[in-house]
C-alpha cells in the first residue's frame, strides 16, 4: 500500500556510521518506498525524548546501547499514544528477538541489505503495532531489568529511572510509583514488579515494595493497629509505609546487615 | 625452574622426615640438609642451564643419563669439599652422590609425566582453540561501519579494511609461535583505531609504554583480547564513554602490562570476560608455566588487568 506520504523514520544506534548507513540504504530504497528520517538518537532515551515532540512511523533501532538499550526503548514505545512499529538492527544475534511476533516487531542483521530493509519497511508499513505486545517485549526478550518506567500524563509520555524510585504502593486500580519529589500513576502490576526489581525493592506489606536503600528504619505500631504490625521510616520523604506480620523480621534483617 | 626448586625441596623434606622419628626434630634435620642441598641444587641448576642448548639436541634418553650423572658427579664434589671444610657428616661421599641422583631421577620423572600430559600436539590443540577469539559482535559492527565509510570517504574504509585483514591474521596464526612485542603492541593499535571508527570520541585511549625492549618475544594476542574486553564491558556501556590506559614497563627482568578502564558497575564484568581472562591465564601457563602472573583489580569504577612476564630476549 505505498501512500503519499513518506514513512517517518527515526534513526536509533549509539555507533554513527551504522546511522550513516542506515540513511544511505534508505536513500537507495527512496525510489520503491519514499521514507523521510525525522531524526537520530544515540540510544533509548535520546529516542524517547524525540518521540515525545514528533510522532514517527518507523523506529529503527540497534539493541546494545549505553544508557537505554532498544529493548528497553521498545517497551516504552507501547505507551506513546500512537505507537510505532519498531525494527531492531543487531550486529549479532545472542537476543531471541526472533521470536517476536514479526508483524509489529522485526530485526535486521548487520550489516543491512538494502533488500531486507525495503522488505521489514513494507512490512510494517502495512502493519498495526500492538501496544501490549512492545510492552512485553521486555519481559520476553531478557525479563525485563528496565532501566526506567514509563507512565502516560496528559499526553506526554513520562520516564521515571527506577533507581530514584523510592517505593511502590498498589491501590484498588493502579500502582504508584514515588520518588522524593512526587507521585507516578504506573499501569503495572506490583507482583510483576518485584520479580523484575527483586534485587532492588523488598515486599513490606501486601500493597508495598520499598527500595533497600530507602529504608531508614522501623517503628513497631500500636497493638490495635489493624493496618500493619508495624511502620518503615524512609529516607527522603516524611511518610511511614506498613509493614506485615510476616514481612517484619526479615524486613528489619536486611536493614541491621546493610 | 621454578618446579625443580620446589621439587627438590620437597623431596629433601620427605627424607628429612624419613631419618627422623619425631616431628619436632624433622624441621631441624631439613635445615641440615638444606645446607647441602641448596647449594648442590643452585650448582646443579646453572651447570645445567649453561648447557642446556648441548643438551636438548641430545637423544631424550642420552640427555637423562647425562643430566643424573652431573647431578651425582655435582653432589660427590661437593660433599668432598664439605669433608674437606669438615662441616658434613664423616659418612663418606657415596650416599649423598646416590641420593643426588635419585633426587633428579625422580624429578626427571615427573617432568616426563608433565610433558607427557601436555603434549606438544595436546597443547597446541588447546593453544589453537584458546587463540582467535574476536567477538562476532566486533566483527559485524565493525563491517557495518565500513560499510558505511566506502561511499563516502573510500580511503578511510580502505585502510579500515587492512587492519581488519592484519587483525585476522594474527588471530588466525600460529598459535605456537611468539611474537615480538613491538608487533603486538601495533595490533593492539589497530584494533582500537577500528574501534575508534566505531565509537568516536566515545572511546579515548592512553598508552604509556616505558623503556622496554619492543623486540622481545611475547605469546601473541595476549594484548588484544583485554583491549577488547576494555571496550566491550567499560567504553560501550558508558554512554559518555572513558578511557582505556595501558601501561607497559619492565621492572628487572620482568615485563608488565597493565590495561585498565571505567566501569559502570562491579557486576557488569561478568561472565564473558572471565572467560577471557581465564583464557589468558591458561595461555600464560602453557607458555610460562609458574613464571607468568595475571592479577585483576575491581574498583567501584574501576578495573584493572596486570601481566607480568619474565623477559627472553630470543624464542625459547
Amino acid at each position: 500500500m505505498p501512500s503519499a506520504n513518506p514513512l517517518k523514520i527515526l534513526l536509533v544506534d549509539d555507533e554513527p556510521p551504522a546511522r550513516e548507513r542506515l540513511r544511505a540504504l534508505l536513500g537507495d530504497i527512496a525510489g520503491q518506498l519514499p521514507t523521510e528520517v525525522i531524526g537520530e538518537a544515540g540510544n533509548g532515551l535520546a529516542a524517547l525524548e524525540i518521540l515525545r515532540e514528533q510522532m514517527v512511523d518507523v523506529v529503527l533501532a540497534d539493541i546494545r546501547m549505553p544508557g537505554m538499550d532498544g529493548i528497553e526503548l521498545a517497551s516504552h514505545l507501547g505507551r506513546l499514544e500512537k505507537p510505532p512499529a519498531v525494527i531492531f538492527t543487531t550486529a549479532y544475534d545472542n537476543y531471541a528477538v526472533q521470536a517476536f511476533d514479526l508483524n509489529a516487531v522485526d530485526y535486521l542483521l548487520k550489516p543491512v541489505r538494502a533488500q531486507r530493509l525495503l522488505v521489514a519497511l513494507q512490512k510494517v508499513a502495512a502493519a498495526h503495532p500492538d501496544p501490549a505486545l512492545l510492552n512485553h517485549i521486555g519481559q520476553e526478550a531478557r525479563g525485563g531489568g528496565r532501566t526506567h518506567l514509563s507512565c502516560h500524563e496528559r499526553g506526554r509520555l513520562l520516564l521515571v529511572p527506577i533507581s530514584e524510585v523510592l517505593y511502590f504502593k498498589a491501590d484498588l486500580k493502579y500502582v504508584t510509583a514515588r520518588t522524593v519529589d512526587r507521585d507516578y500513576l504506573l499501569d503495572e502490576a506490583l507482583t510483576h514488579l518485584e520479580t523484575e526489581f527483586a534485587d532492588r525493592f523488598l515486599r513490606l506489606h501486601r500493597a508495598v515494595l520499598v527500595a533497600k536503600n530507602a529504608l531508614a528504619g522501623f517503628e513497631k505500631a500500636a497493638g490495635d493497629d489493624a493496618e500493619a504490625y508495624g511502620w518503615a521510616l524512609l529516607r527522603g520523604v516524611p511518610e511511614k509505609l506498613p509493614v506485615s506480620r510476616r514481612q517484619w523480621a526479615p524486613a528489619k534483617a536486611l536493614v541491621k546487615n546493610s | 625452574m621454578l618446579r625443580v626448586l620446589l621439587g627438590a625441596n620437597l623431596l629433601a623434606l620427605l627424607a628429612a622426615l624419613a631419618q627422623t622419628p619425631d616431628l619436632g626434630g624433622w624441621l631441624l634435620r631439613f635445615i641440615e640438609m638444606a645446607a647441602l642441598v641448596e647449594p648442590l641444587l643452585l650448582c646443579a641448576l646453572l651447570v645445567l642451564a649453561a648447557a642446556r642448548d648441548p643438551l636438548r639436541r641430545l637423544p631424550e634418553r642420552l640427555g637423562q643419563t647425562l643430566v643424573l650423572l652431573v647431578s651425582g658427579g655435582l653432589a660427590y664434589a661437593l660433599s668432598t669439599y664439605w669433608q674437606a671444610l669438615s662441616l658434613g657428616e664423616a659418612s663418606g661421599n657415596l650416599r649423598p652422590t646416590l641420593l643426588a641422583m635419585a633426587g633428579a631421577g625422580l624429578l626427571l620423572g615427573y617432568f616426563e609425566l608433565r610433558s607427557r600430559a601436555f603434549s606438544p600436539a595436546q597443547a597446541e590443540a588447546r593453544l589453537a582453540a584458546l587463540n582467535a577469539r574476536i567477538r562476532p559482535h566486533f566483527l559485524f559492527n565493525t563491517l557495518n561501519a565500513v560499510l558505511s565509510l566506502i561511499r563516502a570517504q573510500p580511503q578511510r574504509a580502505e585502510a579500515a579494511l587492512e587492519s581488519l585483514s592484519d587483525l585476522f591474521r594474527a588471530a588466525m596464526r600460529d598459535p605456537g609461535a611468539l611474537v615480538s612485542l613491538a608487533d603486538e603492541i601495533e595490533l593492539g593499535k589497530q584494533y582500537l583505531e577500528l574501534e575508534h571508527l566505531r565509537l568516536g570520541d566515545r572511546l579515548a585511549v592512553d598508552w604509556q609504554i616505558g623503556p622496554v625492549s619492543l623486540s622481545q618475544p611475547i605469546p601473541p594476542l595476549m594484548l588484544q583480547p583485554l583491549l577488547e574486553n576494555a571496550v566491550y564491558h567499560g567504553i560501550e556501556p558508558a554512554p559518555t564513554g572513558g578511557t582505556v590506559r595501558i601501561v607497559i614497563e619492565q621492572q628487572g627482568d620482568e615485563l608488565r602490562i597493565a590495561i585498565a578502564n571505567p566501569t559502570a558497575s562491579r557486576a557488569h564484568h561478568a561472565a564473558g570476560n572471565q572467560m577471557a581472562v581465564a583464557n589468558i591465564r591458561e595461555r600464560l601457563a602453557l607458555y610460562y608455566d609458574l613464571e607468568a602472573r595475571l592479577e585483576i583489580e575491581t574498583g567501584d569504577h574501576h578495573y584493572e588487568v596486570r601481566i607480568t612476564l619474565p623477559c627472553r630476549q630470543q624464542t625459547p
